[in-house]
């Protein structure tokens, strides 16, 4: 291995030596410069020497070459007076597991090509391993998958110290394989559940790869034979955890419970009640137990709420879930940065559909009603746009709070009645009130804000508007409406001719602003 | 009624009826008469077949197969055709002659080639008037029909007349048939009769055209004398007296009346308008403007915009003036030595300036600056641009040569190295290297020559090219302000030519502007999608929104470009957080453009409160006690939470108020802590005086109080602190003052009284009958198609009756036909049974003789 000059060079000689142990037993002390080449420390050098091994290591799985069952340790092997064959074999097993383990370091490697590779390989031998397992079978037809091996894999895709978010997405490719999913998810449940022993501080990164991992995994919708594996069976028995869906689901609903029991950071919760409604709830085996997190989730306040609200409907709506003072918290929700957090839209879509039921309350929606058009006093405008039409439609379901805009012959009175403070939406005496606001946002500068806001002045009619397209609105796409806009005939002109830059006298500019 | 009516019309009928009888008959038979008797008597309802001559109208249609499809049927064998080939016969779109001149041509052609086969020699017959020549040589003693023409010449209608005896004139032809009745060539005499007159009062016509031509060349001879005449009776009296001599010398007096008479009255003009006059125009003119202003903020125009007129600019700025008040000048020289500027001379024939003036831009345009100086154009361009008084117009007519000006004084020396013309700059690059280097006042200048020399009525390209100087422009002052320190002075300037074009082309300025505002808005978008949240953007864009207030009219309901301004203005207000004091400026200046937009409409702005309440957080130590909720691009508690917080007694006692100067916008210098400290005292200042501001405008809001509660908190808790300069402290309770003392009405809403919606009505709809007979209540189309139905069931019915007449008709006709056949047959059988009894009788009789015998 000395007289390797070049990459070229290298290669020839590792190919040379793996023909050398391949061919006959008597070279098989070769495996051990291959060996050595793998801790190099040239990226080159240890991409040749992983290609050698996959090669190497391959033929012999598939010959069988590799000590089967029980490894015994190798001076008790050495030393003892069993046959040749069984000391190469159980020595070549030594060598082999001495590879995997390199493997599993490199891929932590620097560099992705070589992390990449050691991947590919590690998956190659799990494959193999698979169809030609090196444990002995209890029992004619048991299923027997390289767990220990797998372990290894999965355990170095979460690491604690580096996002291996690109590996995560190359992993995402065997996924697909119900085998691997299944066995991923025990393993990542194992490894998720032993994440805090012994650490008192979990860094983030491990939590980054963890949700990757975890929100990579999608169980089919549909209960159909679970047949692509990975690892190639002649025939599949019905006997087998692997083949069930339902099997499939508890491992999900493990993993993630596991990995949710931990304290997440802020933004691992946010991340995971993104994805909650869609792809976590459809797939677990009891639903319903997801309900701790959600609780806290929704005790955290501010957008995290907002996030665990989608969750929460779901069960409340599809698992029957009873949950106290709902009205009341999602009452509590609003505050003035909803208008500016990044969920919005499904916050409003979520609240449309809770305000929805005709059998609420008339004072909960007058409270509902009165507590977001004081809160639309300081949203944008794209805001404005969803939120005034939303007013309308919460007073045209409910025609005992038409009082909020209409009530004649009512005193004049010194103060609002509505207590914005109050939390309690019974107490908020919204009903006694008029939307005085929605007056004050006719006046609002935007043209389509402001006739949103009239729409009070007359009775409303019937058909409720829909705020689903209004939903999704951003200020620039108002910004590009309002400029493809034309008007009906030429550009109206100032007529007061332009005297400077801050030329006018009454200008606040030329006031507070000098041009030097 | 109805008899009477009938018999009419069938008096009516009868006649043709008679015409094809060959019968006159005044009065039909009653027997052939059928009346269809009407049941009921329907008012209006016009009837058509109440009385029928059927036997009439049978013998017609009889009569008509007969020539029609008896004939056919009796050709129904007959294969040949009678074929018409005479050129265009039947093609009517050929004029007459055009036929004739075809025929002549195609038939000269085929006896050309008929000829020319064999006829090797020959050459086409030459004829003349249809006639060989040849012909005509040989009979060349004809009596010549030309001869006749001199007595042709007199002879008129009432001479042949009378030359033929005739004696009235109601009955020449009738004289003239009689006269020739008896002769022999009875027709050729008629017709040379009339050929005579008709070539008489031919000839008539043509001397009365030839008389009226005489006359009106006359008359024109005549007119364009009387035009000579005039500019021979002002320069030289004694030629025109030499020119009319034949005529008597009219006497002075007459003379005198005529030209009196003749004499041009004086055009009334216009009179001069007082001081007053044009002060209340004026005030009128901005009147109806702010009206139109005022209209357009509330948006009551938004459905009646059809009738409403074509909006006029401001200053009706067609004539390339930039500023009508502007009276700036520039110098000029005479004799190479400046000119003092006297008044300028209003009076010097206005229409001829212009167009002199006109004339001066070509030239320049074609890029001669040698021209400039003559007399009148350069003075009236240059009097807007800025000058002294030390110059003095030079005189006209007396035009000093280019070689001779000279210079006097560095300043001029570098206005005289300006060329007077310049070609409108086709890209950006061009018109800053153009304007780069250049003082203020040159850059000044350049542009405003730029637009005269390309006014839009000189040349045809130039509105176009012009339009775009206005993006180029735009440009420019974005280029001015990014820069480093920003040349605010410059584009101070430049505003006012901005303002000229956009009152020239107001559709591509807001092009230009709503283009600069979408290439902003998009780098802001793609930030804020790819970090969450933009900085604030550099000063260029905060001139723009400035500019763009300037102008356009802010207080506009709904402007194609102000609106996008005003978001503009929203997205910097609420997704750019402020992270340094150069923010704060900026931010500020925002605010203070966004309220100088809603300056006169008095619209509510949510984010600008927003925005003032997180600078007042910022200025506000105590952060415990928070009676207000801030949000998106501020925090209660973080990194610049107490960016403008000043703790430094010192700073506190030295502090002066004073304007910001907007540079501090574009690059904030690094100061030293007691300037920083100022400069924050500064903007809360103004952040003060706009939260007053906004508590004036929005005091008469309904929620008002709800509105400003997160300030009033922050104030309060702020006056608390007792951290700020006494004026300040000052200020602020001012404000509290002010915001406790809006008034607090709290009146119910009530909804506007709509229209109530009417109820259903029972009662029969009555419909207006206009026509009987029609099918009623259905639309057009439909009314359309049931008339066509009815009117293709007639036509078929009818069609089917007469094929079923017509076969009668021939099965008639047949049945005859083989009658007839039959009926000679019998007749021949007959005859020739007769003709062999005969013979049998005879024979037998000859029989019997011999028998006897």
């Amino acid at each position: 291995m000395e007289g390797a000059d070049g990459p070229g060079d290298a290669r020839r000689a590792l190919g040379r030596l793996v023909e050398a142990v391949l061919a006959s037993r008597g070279e098989a002390n070769a495996v051990f410069d291959i060996l050595a080449v793998l801790q190099s420390e040239d990226q080159e050098e240890i991409q040749e020497a992983v290609h050698a091994c996959s090669r190497l290591f391959g033929a012999l799985l598939a010959r069988g070459e590799l000590f089967v069952g029980q490894l015994p340790s190798e001076e008790m092997v050495l030393t003892g007076s069993r046959g040749a064959t069984r000391k190469y074999k159980v020595w070549m097993r030594h060598r082999y597991q001495s590879c995997c383990n390199r493997l599993g370091e490199l891929l932590a490697h620097p560099s992705f090509q070589v992390k990449e590779l050691a991947l590919s390989t590690l998956m190659k031998f799990v494959q193999l391993e698979g169809e030609h397992p090196l444990e002995k079978p209890k029992y004619e037809g048991n299923y027997l998958f390289p767990h220990q091996l797998f372990r290894l894999v999965v355990g170095g895709l979460l690491s604690p110290e580096e996002d291996r978010s690109l590996l995560l997405s190359q992993f995402r490719e065997y996924l697909e394989h119900d085998d691997i999913r299944y066995h991923t998810m025990q393993a990542a449940s194992d490894t998720v559940a032993r994440a805090t022993d012994g650490r008192p501080e979990v860094p983030l990164t491990f939590w980054n790869n963890a949700f990757m991992l975890l929100s990579s995994v999608s169980l089919p919708r549909q209960e159909s034979t679970l047949s692509s594996f990975y690892v190639k069976h002649t025939e599949l028995s019905d006997k087998w955890k692997v083949v069930h869906l339902k099997e499939h689901r508890k491992a999900f609903q493990q993993m993630w419970l596991r990995f949710l029991k931990h304290q997440l950071p802020l933004r691992i919760c946010k991340k995971v009640l993104v994805i909650m409604h869609d792809s976590i709830l459809p797939h677990l085996a009891q639903p319903s137990l997801m309900i701790d997190f959600l609780t806290r989730a929704y005790d955290i306040g501010g957008a995290v709420s907002l996030l665990a609200l989608n969750g929460l409907f779901i069960l409340i709506h599809k698992h029957n879930l009873e949950y106290p003072d709902f009205y009341r918290k999602l009452y509590g929700l609003l505050n003035p940065s909803v208008f500016h957090v990044k969920y919005r839209a499904r916050f409003f879509h979520l609240a449309d559909l809770f305000l929805s039921s005709s059998h609420l309350p008339a004072y909960l929606v007058a409270a509902f009603a009165k507590r977001l058009a004081r809160l639309a006093l300081t949203a944008p405008p794209e805001a404005l746009l969803m939120v005034l039409p939303f007013i309308c439609n919460l007073l045209r379901r409910h025609p005992a709070c038409r009082v909020l805009m209409h009530r004649p012959r009512g005193p004049e009175l010194d103060a609002d009645p509505y207590d914005p403070a109050e939390e309690d939406p019974a107490q908020s005496r919204a009903l006694e009130s008029s939307l005085w606001e929605l007056q004050a946002l006719q006046q609002h500068y935007h043209p389509e804000v402001s006739k949103a806001a009239s729409a009070i002045n007359q009775t409303l009619s019937v058909p409720e508007v829909s705020i689903a397209p209004l939903l999704e609105v951003t200020a620039f796409e108002i910004f590009e409406r309002d400029l493809k806009k034309k008007g009906p005939g030429s550009v109206p002109l100032e007529f007061i001719p332009a005297r400077g830059l801050l030329g006018r006298r009454e200008d606040l500019c030329a006031q507070h602003f000098t041009l030097s | 009624m109805g008899k009477a009516r009938s018999a009419a019309r069938g008096k009516a009928s009868a006649a043709p009826a008679g015409a094809w009888g060959g019968r006159a008959r005044p009065n039909p038979n009653p027997f052939e008469v059928k009346v269809n008797r009407q049941k009921f008597q329907v008012l209006g309802r016009k009837t058509r077949h109440d009385v029928g001559l059927p036997g009439v109208s049978r013998a017609r249609a009889l009569q008509k197969r007969t020539q029609t499809l008896l004939k056919e049927y009796k050709e129904r064998d007959k294969s040949s055709v009678f074929r018409d080939k005479r050129f265009g016969e039947y093609n009517s779109s050929i004029s007459p002659e055009e036929k004739m001149m075809k025929r002549f041509a195609l038939e000269q052609q085929r006896q050309h080639e008929k000829k020319s086969i064999y006829n090797l020699n020959e050459d086409e017959e030459l004829t003349h008037y249809g006639q060989s020549l040849a012909d005509i040589e040989k009979h060349n003693d004809i009596v010549d029909s030309d001869s006749d023409t001199e007595d042709q010449g007199v002879l008129s209608a009432e001479l042949t007349a009378t030359h033929f005896g005739g004696g009235g004139g109601s009955l020449p032809r009738k004289d003239a048939q009689q006269l020739g009745g008896g002769e022999e060539p009875h027709k050729t005499r008629r017709e040379l009769i009339e050929e005579l007159i008709a070539r008489s009062k031919q000839e008539k016509r043509e001397r009365q055209a030839q008389r009226e031509d005489a006359l009106e060349l006359t008359e024109k001879l005549d007119q364009d004398w009387k035009e000579i005449q005039t500019l021979l009776a002002r320069k030289t009296p004694r030629s025109e007296s030499g020119g009319g001599k034949e005529k008597p010398k009219p006497d002075a007096y007459d003379m005198m009346v005529r030209e009196l008479g003749f004499e041009m009255k004086a055009q009334p003009s216009n009179r001069m308008k007082t001081e007053e006059e044009l002060a209340r125009e004026e005030q009128e003119r901005l009147r109806r403007l702010e009206a139109e202003r005022l209209r357009r903020m509330l948006g009551r125009d938004e459905d009646a915009h059809s009738k409403r007129p074509k909006h006029l600019s401001a200053d009706d700025l067609n004539d390339g003036f930039v500023l009508d008040t502007d009276d700036r000048r520039l110098l000029s020289y005479k004799d190479g030595k400046m000119n003092v500027e006297e008044e300028p001379s209003g009076d010097a024939s206005g229409g001829e300036n212009g167009e002199e003036e006109e004339e001066e831009g070509e030239a320049w345009s074609e890029g001669v600056p040698e021209d400039s100086d003559s007399p009148d154009g350069p003075v009236d361009l240059e009097s807007d641009a800025e000058s002294e008084d030390a110059r003095e117009r030079p005189q006209g007519g007396q035009h000093p040569s280019p070689g001779e000006r000279l210079t006097t004084g560095d300043r001029a020396a570098a206005r005289a190295e300006l060329p007077y013309t310049f070609a409108v700059p086709e890209s950006c690059e061009e018109l800053k290297s153009l304007l780069s280097g250049k003082s203020m006042e040159d850059q000044l200048l350049v542009v405003e020559r730029i637009q005269k020399c390309n006014h839009p009525s000189l040349a045809v390209g130039n509105k176009a090219k012009l339009e775009k100087l206005f993006g180029f422009l735009l440009e420019y002052i974005g280029d001015l302000a990014a820069g480093d320190p920003p040349d605010l002075g410059v584009i101070d300037k430049l505003v006012m030519p901005l303002y000229s074009l956009c009152q020239m082309f107001p559709e591509s300025a807001s092009d230009a502007v709503k283009f600069v505002l979408r290439d902003a808005m998009h780098e802001m978008e793609g930030t804020v999608e790819t970090t969450g949240q933009a900085a604030f953007p550099g000063l260029d864009m905060l001139i723009y929104l400035k500019i763009a207030g300037m102008l356009f009219p802010t207080s506009d309901f709904w402007h194609p470009v102000i609106t996008p301004a005003l978001l503009c203005l929203s997205q910097l207000l609420t997704k750019c957080p402020v992270q340094s004091l150069q923010d704060v400026v900026k931010g500020l200046f925002v605010c203070c453009v966004f309220l100088d937009y809603v300056s006169l409409s008095q619209r509510f702005i949510p984010e600008l409160i927003n925005f003032l309440a997180g600078i007042l957080h910022m200025a506000t130590p105590n952060k415990q006690s928070q009676g207000y909720t801030l949000v998106h691009p501020f925090r209660a508690l973080g990194k610049n939470s107490e960016l403008l917080l000043v703790s430094d007694e010192e700073d506190l006692a030295t502090w002066q108020r004073r304007s910001l100067p907007l540079q501090w916008a574009g690059s904030l210098k690094t100061q030293t802590e007691t300037e920083a400290n100022h400069t924050r005292l500064s903007c809360l200042a103004v952040c003060l005086a706009l939260v007053r501001r906004c508590v004036l405008a929005y005091g008469p809001l309904p929620s008002f109080h709800d509105i400003a509660w997160p300030l009033r908190a922050l104030l309060t808790e702020h006056l608390a602190t007792h951290c700020c300069p006494p004026a300040l402290q000052e200020l602020s309770r001012s404000v509290l003052m002010e915001m406790e003392n809006q008034p607090r009405h709290y009146r119910p809403l009530v909804c506007e009284k709509s229209k109530p919606v009417p109820l259903k009505l029972f009662t029969p709809r009555l419909v207006k009958v206009l026509e009987f007979g029609r099918k009623q209540g259905s639309t057009k189309e439909e009314q359309e198609r049931r008339r066509l139905i009815h009117k293709h069931k007639r036509e078929f019915t009818g069609a089917v009756r007469e094929i079923r007449k017509d076969n009668q008709f021939l099965a008639r006709m047949r049945l005859s036909e083989i009658m007839e056949r039959d009926a000679e047959r019998k007749r021949k059988v007959k005859q020739l049974f007769n003709s062999l009894a005969t013979q049998e009788g005879e024979w037998k009789a000859l029989k019997r003789k011999k028998f006897k015998k």
